[in-house]
């Protein structure tokens, strides 16, 4: 019992680590849109989050993981041509392609492939970073940081809940 | 703690940014001076940005490597009373373009604000991880 509970926590505090992980590669993006040659990166979060937490299909824990799955995401690339953005955490990110050989962050929890991002409007400096789609990817991951910091919370409170037997 | 290499990214891009600035504001100062410090016409700076990794993949960071005068022509106008005046009576103005540093200065200056609201961001978020569990 109590091991579920647990298990939800580990899940998602997986989950914020990658999250930081994502805000600090946008934040390096944003950082760099004045840049010549600066290539735009990004994390795939749902490829990443299942990696770090080693599943596979099945859902071993107290989670199945249907965001990581690319349900439909040709459908959604030809629909959504952004990309990028909103819900592009499914498997088919439209505006990115995912390069393993970079990936790999050193010391990191698994292989998490940053990704290389395609231009939409290609600059002549050849800097491919597009600030309206980082930016909308900033405040997206900021907002899935928060919800995943109220699920630790909520999820700690039901623990203590439990201890103090109230 | 990867979100706190958040400031340094965006600290060096805001750094950077309002160096930028800086140039800028001194390209704008000197857009009518006739004569720069060594006695010849003002010539316009620009910044050059160059990336820099900071630790982890996909980390990245901003610095100015270097600040280039650019060699276009001085403006030439017809002035002989001017004291600075050639033998034909044409003074040279410095060679800034003043749409030019208008349009690199509201650039420079989104930047600065782009980059001054994803520390907030992560300020605010930081601030947040740290009520955890409370």
């Amino acid at each position: 019992m109590l091991d579920r509970l647990a298990n939800q926590l580990d899940f998602h505090s997986k989950a914020l680590v990658l999250r930081a992980e994502r805000q600090r590669v946008i934040a390096s993006n944003i950082a760099n849109a004045d840049t010549p040659g600066y290539v735009a990166r990004d994390l795939d979060f749902g490829n990443a989050l299942k990696n770090a937490t080693g599943m596979s299909s099945g859902g071993s824990g107290a989670l199945s993981l249907p965001m990581a799955r690319p349900q439909g995401g040709e459908a959604f690339a030809s629909t959504v041509g952004m990309g990028g953005g909103m819900g592009g955490d499914g498997g088919g990110r439209a505006g990115f392609i995912p390069v393993s050989s970079v990936g790999g962050l050193p010391g990191g929890s698994g292989e998490n492939g940053l990704a290389y991002s395609i231009q939409a409007q290609p600059a002549m400096d050849g800097n491919s970073v597009d600030l309206d789609r980082e930016r909308a990817a900033f405040a997206d991951n900021a907002v899935h940081y928060e919800a995943t910091l109220r699920f630790i919370n909520g999820s700690a409170k039901t623990l203590l809940t439990a201890i103090q037997g109230q | 703690m990867s979100m706190f290499s958040i400031f340094n990214v965006s600290g060096s891009a805001v750094s950077a940014q309002s160096q930028r600035l800086n140039a800028v504001a001194s390209n704008l100062a000197n857009v009518e001076a006739v004569a720069g410090p060594d006695g010849k016409a003002f010539k316009a700076r620009q910044v050059v940005f160059q990336t820099v990794p900071m630790g982890d993949a996909g980390t990245a960071g901003v610095r100015v490597s270097q600040v280039l005068e650019s060699q276009a022509e001085g403006r030439r106008v017809m002035d002989p009373t001017n004291p600075a005046a050639d033998a034909q009576g044409y003074v040279t103005h410095s060679n800034v373009n003043a749409v030019e540093e208008m349009v690199n200065m509201i650039s420079a200056s989104r930047a600065y604000q782009n980059n001054v609201e994803v520390m907030n961001t992560a300020k605010t978020l930081l601030l947040k991880t740290l009520q955890m569990g409370q």
